[in-house]
């Protein structure tokens, strides 16, 4: 029957997308090449084919990005009135809009993630930063921050490769909105749309030095943390990078947040809507192929529902449509990395060497590129590598609990803290569930939704700081 | 003590003679889980006036003291935070009027720590005073200012809370023993966590009286922990413990950096020291701090829930 | 949660209640952000053909107003066996759905087609008649020769807890139907909670209904993406729990290609490729039928026809 209805390839068209071979970094306003002539290159991890090449920046590199940075926050961005800054923001707002497609089309190329999510999610939420924040920066004063609340100074942000463009707006657009400049190192898998949003900064006529982009891997990323011009430190990765920062910025007036790595708990309580329950764990762990640091990635059902809430999720998982993410029917994208590939397949493996059980739905995957299935592992208890680890993949540990308390003190028994979900229609026990979980943020009844408004950040090992919405000001602001 | 001292310098002038009433001293000792015992190690220190007059033998806290006292306010973390926080307001407040009633106490150690004129150290026992006053004031309030509901793009309830953070060591200023110590410490527990103090090394003797204060004052045994000792002995042990979830480092003095590279491996949160650093008792008297030592020590969690029918 | 099966033994108020409220919640947002989410996929070019070629076939190319003349029925017939005059390769429809004293007519027109003739009884679209008319009106129309009947339940009696009353009617018409089939419209824009309409869905099927229905297209909302999803839902957990594949048709509000496509993405992805059938989904609609067949034209020769190419009836 399946045949009568398989739908078309309905590939999304490249065309929008004029990429150059070759990308300097963008420092100053201009675009120029690392001072060593070193370079890396890009991949679509779809199938393995060169995007472009970008500058590897060097501490030369990055010294020349923080005294530009510098010279603009003093002499142009911190002096220039909010209603100015907040002008600027507004007309990037706007670019990001007229070009969403463009960008929704190359960062599912150098991510692997579905144009349906970078169309629908990141693309929309990037300018929806934008234009919020565009109109803090002539109200600080408000923000119960002060009542006159000063820029830093020069921010060095560090991204992830998840959501390339999605983070970089997390981090300018803060920045630039309370006066402070930027030097942003993207990741270096993913550095394309960050390249194209300095073209769009240069189109937007932002003074020169307010946005700098350098790109290169950790080495770049540790030069600019650990520069001593530097006056806010804002990453997003991992726990052990985090922690690395950390100890980096021991002793200096560097302000630092981190947002790093999660575990997060989906608790299905007896009583939930069971099939919105099962959108909202695909969702939890399948969206971006599971590489969302506050990813459900451990399902804790109650016993008692287990059987007939696995059997529906199982029925959901063979609707996901896994391939091409230029297709605007996938669900399921490539990979980002051979690395990250790796890994997944590692802790998976370790998983089922532990005792769990895995299944994934029959879904041939492409020969070419970084692939992997949507995989359940159940059976999981808590002791299991795959229960406390980050896999940052589509594998979802399936743990079950007995009881409310049972529930709460297993998803936090962790030494993260950044989401959770709780599902149930009983408006006092998720409350109650609510208030117990060590978790920043908590999707009650739904699960991994975003917005500007919203603040977003972790307890515990999850890293400290919020961005988005009022308290995420209070980083960029003494 | 100061009537002690006086009779101890006479003594050196006249002869011999026993004295009408022999005071009875105090035994200085830890306040941990609600107890004041002597430090496991069975070690003690001597703490000097500022005239160098021998005042009384501190515990000499150590790391394993420091273990417990995690311990304690651990244990005491959850019944804290889970109190309403009118309750907690009235607590704090019952703090204040019981120092109240022992300011006499509170000043008669302060001039003798610090040498200070008798006006200037009322002056910061009243600070003190006041601060747990102002604090008892913040309890149900801190949640409405720092916290609100956030306008979102969808049918979604969207709400930030502040909360607690958990266990937070607190490297008290070493040169502003009782009203620095408060300034550090009431913030703290006023957002509902649970606090292990590391006391000024060199003028303990005013935190173990305000630990008397606390253990009288309807304060649950564990929501505050004093070790009196040394901040480079005990440091090293508190920064990178795992159970321990924040910093303020306050008066860490010359390990502040120390122990903010070993917090780094727990992601553990860090208060730097701030411009009161070293200005004694003076530097805490702004009697409005808002919200600035509250905030580093919340963790805001954000709620979602769908609307519909 | 309970087996959607289990009828109640003895069927009681209390029982079906406790049935029915013991069916997993939905949740009204969740399921409109599914739904919206099966909007976004991307139907096109030979997948788009034949799914035009699939809705044409679950047609059911209704006419239900007082004005409706056996002439007026009679053209309906013409269009039902002959979709597009100009090309003969188009289906011809599932069914067309008319009034009880109108069948004889369709009877007459159809002879030979090989196609349905549906029609609505019971009082429709209020319902509000004794049970004995609402019977002798179905009667009428098995009589006359209808192939399905489209009952709309008493929404009062299911808003005022009467859940009984609700399965009683229906399995009083299902007897009235002998052989025909039945389809039981919900009115979903009267029952106005998801939850409502899970519960009218399962109480439906428990009373002998070969369809479930969304609406009758004279109250608004009619069929939407959410309350479509929760039926298919239905149908599905139905035939999880028996074995037996259940209909659905949305009925009222699907004007165009890119509606109709959007039911059949649901209907593939919540019931499953099985439902993609007219034995088991239909749509009940007047004007869609002109926008499938523009549509099939532009896909064959590339360019937008105008509207005067195809019949008004």
């Amino acid at each position: 029957m399946a045949e009568i209805f398989e739908y078309a390839p309905a590939p999304e068209s490249r065309s929008v997308v004029s990429l150059r071979e070759n990308y300097g970094l963008f420092v100053d306003g201009g675009f120029a090449p690392a001072e060593s002539g070193e370079t890396l290159t890009s991949l679509n991890p779809a199938d393995e084919s060169m995007l472009a090449t970008v500058a590897s920046a060097g501490p030369a590199d990055v010294d020349r990005a923080v005294t530009a940075a510098r010279l603009a926050q003093e002499n142009v961005w911190g002096p220039m009135g909010g209603v100015e800054r907040g002008k600027y923001l507004f007309r990037i707002a706007r670019i990001l809009q007229e070009r969403s497609r463009e960008l929704a089309v190359l960062e599912s190329m150098d991510n692997g993630k579905p144009v349906k999510e970078t169309r629908d999610v990141d693309l929309p939420l990037v300018a929806a930063h934008f234009f919020y924040h565009a109109g803090w920066a002539d109200k600080l004063h408000h923000a119960g921050l002060g009542t006159d609340p000063r820029p830093l100074g020069v921010a060095a942000q560090v991204v992830p490769w998840n959501f390339p463009l999605l983070m970089l707006a997390w981090k300018i657009a803060p920045a630039l909105a309370t006066g402070n400049t930027v030097v942003l190192k993207p990741a270096e898998t993913t550095p394309l749309t960050a390249l194209v949003f300095a073209e769009i900064c240069q189109e937007a006529d932002l003074p020169p030095g307010v946005v700098n982009i350098v790109t290169g891997a950790g080495e770049t990323g540790r030069a600019l943390v650990e520069h001593p011009g530097v006056d806010k430190v804002a990453f997003t990765g991992s726990t052990a990078v985090g922690r690395g920062i950390a100890r980096a910025v021991a002793g200096t007036d560097k302000r630092l947040t981190l947002e790093l790595g999660g575990k997060g708990a989906n608790i299905v309580h007896d009583d939930a809507a069971l099939d919105q329950a099962v959108e909202g764990i695909v969702s939890g762990i399948f969206f971006n192929q599971g590489h969302v640091c506050c990813a459900g990635s451990r399902l804790l059902v109650q016993e008692s529902i287990a059987d007939e809430l696995l059997a529906r999720l199982k029925e959901r998982m063979t609707r996901i449509r896994v391939g091409d993410p230029l297709d605007k029917n996938t669900d399921l994208g490539a990979i980002n990395s051979a690395d990250q590939l790796r890994r997944i397949r590692e802790a998976t493996d370790s998983g089922e060497a532990e005792g769990a059980e895995r299944w994934s739905p029959d879904c041939d995957l492409p020969s070419e590129g970084y692939w992997f299935a949507p995989t359940l592992l159940t059976g999981v208890g808590q002791s299991h590598r795959v229960a406390r680890e980050e896999v940052f993949g589509p594998v979802l540990s399936v743990l079950t609990f007995r009881t409310p308390e049972e529930a709460v003190a297993k998803a936090n028994n962790t030494p993260y803290g950044l989401s959770a979900g709780v599902w149930t229609e009983k408006g006092s026990r998720m409350l109650w569930t609510a208030e117990r979980l060590r978790a920043g943020v908590i999707w009650s009844n739904t699960f991994n939704k975003f917005d500007p408004t919203s603040p977003f950040g972790g307890y515990k090992e999850s890293g400290y700081g919020r961005e988005g919405g009022r308290h995420g000001l209070e980083a960029y602001l003494g | 003590m100061a009537e002690q001292r006086t009779s101890a310098k006479k003594a050196a002038r006249t002869a011999p003679k026993a004295p009408a009433r022999l005071a009875v001293r105090k035994t200085y000792k830890l306040y941990l889980g609600g107890g004041f015992p002597r430090s496991e190690s069975g070690r003690s220190y001597p703490v000097t006036s500022a005239d160098g007059d021998h005042l009384a033998n501190a515990s000499l806290a150590s790391r394993k003291d420091a273990r417990d006292a995690v311990t304690a306010a651990r244990k005491a973390f959850s019944g804290w935070s889970g109190r309403t926080a009118y309750n907690r307001g009235q607590v704090l407040y019952r703090v204040a009027e019981v120092m109240e009633g022992r300011r006499a106490q509170f000043t008669d150690q302060l001039v003798a720590a610090q040498g200070v004129e008798r006006s200037e150290a009322d002056t910061s026992v009243s600070a003190a005073i006041d601060r747990w006053g102002y604090y008892a004031g913040w309890t149900d309030k801190f949640a409405q200012v720092i916290g609100g509901s956030n306008p979102v793009a969808g049918p979604y309830h969207n709400h930030s809370s502040p909360e607690p953070t958990g266990v937070v060591a607190v490297f008290a200023p070493q040169d502003a023993p009782l009203l620095g110590l408060t300034s550090v410490l009431a913030p703290v527990v006023a957002t509902g966590n649970t606090a292990v103090v590391v006391t000024s090394e060199e003028a303990p003797l005013p935190a173990v009286d305000l630990a008397e204060v606390l253990a009288t004052s309807d304060v649950p045994g564990g929501v505050v922990n004093l070790l009196t000792g040394r901040a480079g002995e005990i440091g090293p042990h508190l920064a990178p413990h795992g159970d321990v979830d924040a910093l303020d480092l306050a008066g860490a003095g010359e390990h502040a950096t120390a122990f903010e590279e070993a917090a780094a491996e727990t992601l553990t949160r860090v208060l730097r020291p701030g411009p009161e650093a070293g200005g004694g008792e003076r530097a805490w008297l702004d009697p409005d701090p808002g919200t600035s030592r509250m905030s580093p020590f919340l963790e805001t969690k954000t709620v979602w829930h769908p609307i519909g029918v | 949660m309970p087996n959607t099966a289990s009828a109640p033994e003895a069927v009681t108020e209390r029982g079906l209640r406790a049935f029915l409220h013991g069916l997993p919640a939905v949740d009204e947002v969740g399921a409109a952000a599914r739904a919206q989410d099966l909007a976004t996929r991307s139907v096109k070019t030979t997948a788009k053909a034949r799914a035009i070629d699939l809705a044409v076939s679950m047609v059911d190319l209704t006419t239900l107003e007082g004005a409706d003349t056996p002439g007026k029925v009679r053209a309906l017939c013409a269009k039902a066996a002959l979709p597009d005059p100009e090309d003969r390769t188009v289906p011809t429809v599932g069914a067309v759905c008319v009034y009880p004293d109108r069948v004889g007519t369709a009877v007459e027109a159809l002879r030979g087609t090989g196609i349905g003739i549906a029609s609505v009884a019971t009082a429709f679209p209020s319902g509000r008649a004794p049970l004995e008319a609402k019977l002798a009106d179905t009667r009428a129309a098995v009589a006359a020769g209808a192939s399905e009947i489209d009952m709309v339940i008493d929404r009062g009696a299911f808003l005022a807890g009467d859940h009984l009353k609700v399965y009683e009617e229906i399995a009083a018409v299902k007897e009235a139907c002998g052989g025909a089939h039945l389809k039981v419209i919900l009115e979903t824009g009267e029952l106005a909670t998801l939850d409502n309409v899970r519960r009218a869905s399962h109480l439906a099927i428990l009373a002998g209904a070969d369809f479930i229905k969304t609406s009758t297209g004279k109250v608004s909302p009619a069929s939407t993406p959410p309350v479509l999803l929760v039926m298919l839902q239905a149908v599905r957990d139905h035939h999880r729990d028996t074995g037996r594949r259940i209909g659905v048709k949305p009925a009222g509000g699907i004007r165009t290609t890119k509606d109709a496509i959007r039911n059949l993405v649901l209907v593939d992805e919540i019931a499953g490729p099985d439902w993609l059938t007219p034995d088991l989904f239909r749509i009940g609609a007047s004007s869609l039928l002109n926008d499938l067949l523009m549509q099939r034209t532009r896909l064959s020769t590339g360019v937008y026809p105008g509207p005067d190419h195809y019949t008004q009836d």
